[in-house]
Formats: C-alpha cells, structure tokens, sequence
C-alpha cells in the first residue's frame, strides 16, 4: 500500500467519528438464518410424511393408531372400491376441465398480450375476480344457478365449476410467457410466405408450449385436489376429497393414504427431476458462453 | 396483478404494437363468454337468491324471488359471531404466515441466490404441500396434535398442559391449521420480491452506517413490500371463507365454527338458500372492502 493511499485512509478514519455502539446483530449470529429455514422445512413436511408413514399402517378399523407395517394397502389399493372410484372422477374431471380451461385461457392470454380491444380493463377485471373471490362464494354461486336453472349436479356441473376457477390461473401464466416472445420470429415467419395456421402452429405454439404445460399442471392440480366448490356442485358425484371429507368422521381407509402418497411422490418426482435437468442445462450453456 | 408473482420471472421481449384484429374477438369471446356465463351470472344469481322468500305452503328448500332486504339483517343477528370470528381466524393466520414465511423467503431469495439448483429445490419443498391433499394433511395434523397424539402425550408428561386440556377442536388449533394450509401462498410471492432484490442497496444501507435492523427496515422491507402484500392477500381471502379447518371432523368444534359452515349447513344440509346467499354476499362484500382499504393503505394501487 503506498502511504499516500495509506494517509488517506488514516485521514478517512479521522474524519468519521468512531462509533460507539456495535450494530446491532441477531445473537444467533450467520447461521441463525439457515438453522431456521432447515425447522421451517421440516415442519412444513410433517403432515406429508405422517400421511406417507400411515399408508404403510396394519389398519383394523380406523387408521389412527400405528400397528405395523405392512405393504397390503399398497398392494390392494382397490379393497375399498369407493376410494378408486373417487379417484377414478377426480382424474376424469381433472383432465377435461384442465383440457377445458387451458384451450380457453391460452386463447385469451395471446389476445390480452397482442391485441387492442374494448372493454379490456372489463376483461382484465373478470379474469381477477374469480381468484379473489373465496371458494364458498364462488361454490355456492354456482349451486345458486343451477338450482335455479334446474341442472342436476353430478359430474358435468363439477367440471364446469372447475373449468370456470381454473381459467384465470392459465391466463396469468401464459400471458408472462406470451409477454416474453419476440413478434420478431413471427414476422420473420410471415416474411418467408407462411400462412396465419402455419406461423401459428409451427412458430408461436412451440415458443408458448413451456408456459401452456405450465398452466395445465396448475389447473390439473387446483382441479385434482379442490374440495369447497366440489362439494357445492357435485351432488351425488364423489371425488377424491370429497370422499375424504365424508370418510374423516367415520375414519380414513389406509387406500386413501396411499392414493395421496403416490400422487406426491408422481408429482415431486416428476419436479425434482425437471428442475434437476433445468440445472444441467444452464451449466452447460454456461460452459459454451 | 397480484397474483402475477406466482408467474415466473421471464425478460419481457420489446412490447409489440398492440394491433386491433377480429382475431382478438375469437380469441376471446369463448373465455370470456364462459366466466360470464359461470362467474359473474351465478354471482348475480346467489344476490337475487339473497332477497328470496319461502313459498307459501311450499315444502322446505322452496322459494320465491322477493325484494327481502329482511334476510341480511337475520343472518347477522344471527351468526354475527360467525361473522367476526372468520375475519379474526384470517387476520391471525395471515399475520402468523407472514412471521413465519418472511425469513424462509428471504433465506431462499437472498442466501441461496448464488445455487440456482438448491434455490429450485428448496422452492419445491414449499410448495410440496400442495402436491397432498389439503384434506388429508390437515387430518395428519388434527392425529398428530389429538389427545393420544405425540405433542399432547410429551406436553402432559412434562405437565405443561392443565389437567383435561386439548390442542384440538380449539380456536387455537384452526388457526394453526390454518397458518400452515395458507403458508406457501405466502412464501411465494414474498421470494419472488425478494429475488429481485438488488443487494447492492442493502451494502449501501451497511456503508451509510445503518444498522442491519435499519437497514431491513428501511432497505429490504419496502423492496419486499408488493410481495408481502400479494402474500397476505393470498393467505387472508382464502383464510376467511375457509371451512375445513374449523369444521369438527378436522381441527375444529361447533365454537370455532366459521362463516363458510354457515354457509355449507345452511345450503347443503337446512336448504336455506336465501340466508347462505346473503352471508356469502357479506362474506364477498367485507374481503371487497378490507382488501381495496388495505391495497389503497400499502400504496401499491398498481399490485392490482
């Protein structure tokens, strides 16, 4: 260091004045922060490892208390047919509602990001309504005008109810990917004499494809495990949750544990897996950069 | 939007010109048409069905469209205590999640910025509650904290409780249940403020002889404050038209009873359309105004 910088500094050190107290520090010091997030992990697992641990349960008549292990249930997941029949109807609705929602929502993200149009604030507005409207309200609503309109509820009332909640999520995930595309690509596409369809599907479509999936997992999984607007329109129609909530008084079939379980462990998989690839990938073009 | 923080951050390509084209109308029409049909005219339908009245000698279940404004004053006379104890069991939670989150966001956002792979994995265990069924975690904690459960069995033999105390069915054990239902709904958006948080304000707060309280408090909080609000709105809504985690067959007791049993007893099981339409009116009217107040008082008007 030369002492010119070095008097500088000295200079700098006089002219502030010391201070006299120590900041003021969390006396769990640097590692405070990760010991809290690690509690914080686990207890946000607890209940999802009780309920893994409790499908493996000697059930007798209700599976509350630990008897031992056994892989039965695994193995006989249909024992009680209800519980694969709720099952059964939760996939069904599932999938067409998530089929539903996401054609519907997609379609109106690229107008929202594309195009001028009147009543847009209008459009906007019942977009964001149903997400901050609690489900009793929206469930009830619904059962309202069925009720008046004299529609038996049963299945089909179930997939338009969630078709209905499940639109606004779509749009709102694939407008930021719709947002992120550069129209650039499609004129080029244009310039090079490709028709409306063709610059749709082989251009536009694939780009969005990442953020369309996205939505649809969201919308399978809000549909999959909705309970409050289910139950307001499905009649005699169960679903999984809904054969939860009747079963919880009389007791849960170890099935149930099981059916949960192996759609967490599909679903986490399936997560880990892509954000594992997600990572290899960033490394490697990291490495070609 | 608020709930745009549950999008994930992607660079906005230049904003094309916005042109006018029939195509927008096809492209939106059949949405919009759906939420007009299933959203906005049901929710008309339940405000007609809130002024309806009994059919004269009809049987139970049987009503006539009527200007009964009478029916609001009866259901707050009558569940007013409902009322306020949704609001409260929400406000509760939300400010628990808040405490709770808060530091897990940060932690996540901020500490583990430098490993994007720990980040995304760390994300996912928040978000893995959601991957069980809402209610089978909840009957998981309603078993681990019931009286034969693990936490009341090790409270009794260090003779913390009173004598015939319970964890369960108490006001207590549905905002817990509650706290932890809602939990991820606030850890998201509080990270996705966080994340991108620019540190270098943060080393500026330190160089300007902050300390590091004052320097979250007046640095790191404010940044994070469209994600804090987001978060509360997204535990608080919910929160208070919720009714598994105060029904009995989970975490509550007919004393924790909150305004969405009201509604479900009085619509599946009494039939009594009319009260379970206006309570879900007031329900929908109160979250209107809390939540406009709330956003006016949070100065993040553009949130929405």
């Amino acid at each position: 260091m030369s002492t010119q910088a070095g008097a500088a500094i000295a200079e700098t050190a006089k002219a502030v004045p010391p201070r006299t107290r120590k900041p003021f520090r969390l006396g769990v010091g640097r590692w405070g922060l990760g010991v809290y997030s690690i509690l914080a992990f686990t207890f946000l697992l607890i209940p999802i490892v009780y309920t893994i641990v409790f499908s493996f349960n000697q059930v007798r008549r209700s599976n509350i208390v630990w008897r031992g292990f056994t892989l039965d249930n695994w193995i006989n997941i249909c024992e009680q047919p209800e519980v694969c029949e709720a099952f059964g109807n939760s996939i069904l609705v599932a999938v067409i509602s998530t089929l539903l929602a996401t054609t519907l929502g997609t379609a109106m993200a690229i107008a929202l990001v594309r195009y001028r149009f009147r009543f847009r604030s209008a459009t906007t507005l019942l977009l964001f309504l149903p997400m901050a409207t609690p489900e009793v309200v929206l469930g009830a609503g619904l059962a309202a005008q069925f009720l008046t309109a004299g529609v038996s509820k049963g299945i089909v009332t179930i997939i338009l109810a969630h078709t209905m909640f499940c639109i606004s999520f779509v749009v709102v995930t694939v407008r930021a990917r719709v947002a992120s595309l550069d129209p650039a690509i499609e004129e080029a596409g244009r310039d090079l004499y490709a028709s409306p369809a063709q610059v749709f599907w082989r251009i536009t479509f694939p780009l969005l494809l990442p953020g369309i999936i996205a939505a649809a997992l969201l919308s399978f999984a809000l549909s999959f495990d909705d309970f409050i607007i289910t139950n307001f329109n499905s009649g005699a129609a169960v679903t999984f949750p809904k054969y939860v909530y009747t079963a919880a008084t009389r007791g849960i079939p170890a099935q149930a544990n099981v059916i949960a379980s192996a759609v967490f462990l599909v679903a986490i998989i399936g997560v880990v897996i892509a954000q594992v690839s997600a990572g290899i990938r960033r490394k490697r073009l990291a490495k070609v950069s | 939007m608020a709930f745009g923080a549950f999008a994930t951050a992607t660079p906005v390509a230049e904003p094309a010109v916005r042109r006018r084209s029939p195509i927008a109308l096809f492209l939106l029409l059949p949405g919009a048409a759906y939420l007009t049909l299933f959203f906005l005219v049901p929710f008309v339908s339940l405000i007609l069905t809130s002024f309806q009245t009994p059919r004269e000698f009809g049987d139970i279940g049987q009503y006539d469209y009527a200007f009964k404004w009478e029916n609001y004053v009866t259901v707050v006379q009558t569940y007013w205590e409902h009322i306020i104890r949704s609001f409260g069991y929400a406000a509760a939670a939300t400010v628990l999640a808040l405490l709770f989150a808060y530091p897990l966001a940060y932690f996540i956002g901020v500490k583990l910025r430098r490993f994007p792979l720990w980040q995304a994995l760390a994300l996912t265990l928040v978000i893995a509650p959601f991957f069980i069924s809402f209610l089978l975690r909840t009957l998981a904690w309603k078993q681990i904290l019931s009286d034969e459960g693990p936490v009341v069995t090790i409270l009794n033999a260090l003779t913390i409780l009173p004598e015939g105390a319970h964890i369960t069915q108490t006001a207590g054990s549905v905002i817990f249940g509650l706290t932890y239902n809602f939990i991820p709904f606030m850890v998201l958006p509080i990270y996705t403020s966080l994340e991108r948080l620019d540190l270098r304000y943060v080393e500026a707060g330190g160089d300007l002889y902050a300390s590091p309280a004052t320097t979250f408090l007046k640095v790191t909080l404010p940044l994070s404050l469209p994600g804090v609000v987001s978060g509360t709105l997204l535990t608080f809504i919910p929160a208070a038209g919720d009714y598994i985690n105060a029904s009995t067959s989970f975490l509550g007791s007919p004393e924790t009873a909150m305004i969405g049993n009201v509604i479900e007893a009085n619509f599946l099981q009494l039939q009594n359309y009319p009260a379970a339409a206006a309570l879900s009116i007031i329900l929908m009217g109160v979250i209107l105004i809390l939540v406009a107040a709330y956003v006016k008082r949070a100065g993040t008007e553009d949130l929405l």
